[in-house]
């Protein structure tokens, strides 16, 4: 035995290895648990080093791009274009301060303005994993960061932690095909279930195709999948087409546009509103309704039969002289005789008591949202108080003012 | 033995000691200055993500070294560490790149190794076999339903194959200087 290991000792010491990476990774498959301390020995020790780089980078790359730039210039016109390069080299110090303030402060005030809690982050490197879309964040457990919390800017949602470190953390991007999310969409209230491609895009799974979603509509995190708060925006549909398990929507994807460089990691989400779609104008302008061609009586007001104009109600005053003539109480017993007949006129059509009031006047904005369900009910209210909604003075101003109703007439039954 | 031999004997311990001291400090750097680069680089550059410098660096020492145990041990050992710097799970490189060293380390002990054709061409065949390799793995093991596109990693096998002669070729000029 001992003679046959060492005759095929390198097949022996190559079976040995890989058998114990397949058993390593048939343990992490099958008790879901990571080799944690190994990633930890190997981040720490690499994460360092790319946050020198990136510092050294972020001082001198400017400096050398200027520098090399001036090279060529100066052989030219050495003069001329050394003050050019001052200026140059000014005009590129502060351009590169002022964009960094502006990203600075749009996420400052993003993070103040958003009611969630959140950690402001720098990239510092990116995953080795092959197709994925993974990078490596400046901040880890020892900043309170934890597995599965979201990441966002204030544009859109940039992915999620999904590895945290001491001192850095690992994002998986919304661009990876393994990422998934909630989502509902702006207009038409449609949810989906966001998911990466591996490249620019995003698509919109688990939507059906009686659903509709228009091309352009915006999509905002639904909250369901407990990782991002509800309410943070996702992107904008720019592919909307049936297809033959359900709709083909693809996204882009707000959050990551334009490069990343800082972002947010959500340390305590709070679930938002999900904003209105502006309305172009709200506002609409109604006339007062018309004079009465039959003026009503000046008496006393005159009680007139409840039955209404419609078949249903000349049918139901039928049935209801029938059931009285032969003394039956409906909903007792069985059916009364419907085929005797019943003399006697039946009760005049109502007229119209009034000037029939505009209808929309009746469909008022608070009446509209009835028959919603309770998280859009709560978004019209949220909506209502936010200050991108009508004030209440000018919605009031678009409901006329109603007639008075004729002496005689009886008022209009309301819902 | 004179005072004078002594002393060269002495001299030229020191000088060995000092170059083993090296080459293990270049053994351990150059992985991991190619892991960095993995890690970094293609933030700015993203056209530099095809470049799989950890791999080429495996296939070099295994190459160099010509034993396929130290070949098997190090591409393990590089394949763990970028296991751990992604959320996959570990040991995915880690059986890929053993499997190279281990056969890489193989044919250089048949092999001239030294001649610029045949490391250009076992550098493309390991890493095509690397990236099929990782995707059969990937299928088989993990039930991920990941897509294999062969154009696109030939034409990834040959730019790092372009890419492993002047690396080869530098790190040969390193070892020699320790």
């Amino acid at each position: 035995m001992e003679s046959f290991l060492n005759r095929y000792r390198n097949l022996t010491v190559l079976l040995v290895v890989v058998a114990a990476q397949l058993l390593l990774l048939a343990w992490q498959v099958k008790t879901s648990q990571d080799v944690r301390l190994l990633r930890v020995w190997t981040v720490s020790t690499v994460t360092p080093v790319t946050r020198v780089l990136e510092a050294v980078r972020r001082n001198t790359v400017g400096l050398f791009e200027d520098y090399f730039a001036l090279l060529g210039v100066r052989e030219e016109n050495q003069r001329l274009h050394a003050e050019v390069g001052d200026l140059k080299m000014q005009n590129h110090f502060l351009n590169a301060e002022l964009s960094t303030a502006d990203r600075v402060r749009a996420l400052a005030a993003f993070q103040a303005q958003s009611p969630s809690k959140t950690i402001a982050a720098r990239i510092i490197g990116n995953g080795t994993a092959a197709n994925s879309a993974e990078v490596l964040v400046d901040r880890g457990t020892s900043h309170g960061v934890e597995k599965s919390m979201a990441v966002v800017t204030p544009d859109g949602i940039v992915g999620k932690v999904v590895e945290a470190y001491p001192m850095a953390s690992l994002v998986l991007l919304t661009t990876d095909p393994s990422f998934a999310a909630g989502v509902v969409s702006q207009k038409n209230r449609v949810h989906g279930e966001l998911r990466g491609l591996g490249h620019g895009n995003c698509r919109i799974t688990e939507v059906q195709n009686e659903q509709k979603v228009d091309v352009g509509e915006w999509f905002y995190t639904s909250g369901y999948d407990r990782i991002f708060p509800r309410g943070f925006p996702v992107g904008q549909a720019v592919v909307v087409r049936n297809g033959t398990e359900g709709k083909e929507i693809f996204l882009s994807p707000s959050g990551l546009q334009g490069g990343l460089d800082e972002v947010l990691i959500v340390l305590a989400g709070v679930h938002q509103l999900i904003p209105e779609q502006a309305v172009a104008s709200s506002e609409i302008h109604m006339m007062a309704p018309p004079p009465s061609d039959h003026p009503a009586p000046s008496g006393p007001a005159v009680e007139l039969p409840q039955a209404g104009n419609t078949d249903a109600d000349r049918l139901k005053s039928a049935y209801k002289r029938i059931g009285d003539a032969q003394g039956h109480v409906y909903g007792e017993g069985g059916p009364p005789n419907f085929n005797i007949k019943v003399t006697g006129k039946p009760p005049p059509a109502a007229k119209p008591a009034r000037p029939a009031a505009p209808e929309p006047a009746d469909q008022g904005e608070g009446e509209v949202h009835l028959d919603q369900p309770d998280f859009t009910a709560q978004e019209q209210a949220g909506a209502k108080a936010a200050p991108t909604s009508k004030p209440k003075a000018q919605q009031q101003k678009a409901i006329p003012p109603q007639p008075e109703p004729p002496s005689g007439g009886v008022p209009r039954e309301t819902r | 033995m004179s005072e004078f031999g002594e002393r060269l004997l002495e001299d030229t311990r020191k000088r060995r000691t000092r170059g083993e001291h090296l080459r293990s400090l270049v053994f351990v750097l150059v992985p991991f200055l190619a892991i960095l680069f993995q890690v970094y680089v293609p933030r700015f550059f993203g056209f530099l993500g095809y470049l799989e410098l950890p791999l080429l660096v495996t296939i070099y020492f295994a190459l160099t070294r010509r034993q396929p145990i130290a070949g098997v041990l190090f591409g393990a050992a590089v394949g763990i560490v970028q296991d751990s710097l992604s959320q996959q799970l570990i040991g995915m490189y880690g059986i890929v790149k053993t499997l190279v060293g281990y056969f890489a380390a193989s044919v250089s002990m048949r092999f001239d190794v030294e001649n610029p054709v045949l490391i250009g061409i076992l550098s493309f065949f390991f890493y095509f076999f690397h990236q099929f390799f990782y995707w059969v793995l990937d299928r088989a093991l993990l039930g991920h339903m990941t897509v294999f596109d062969p154009q696109q990693t030939f034409v990834y096998a040959l730019l790092n194959a372009a890419v492993a002669l002047p690396l080869f070729h530098l790190l040969d000029k390193l070892k020699a200087r320790t």
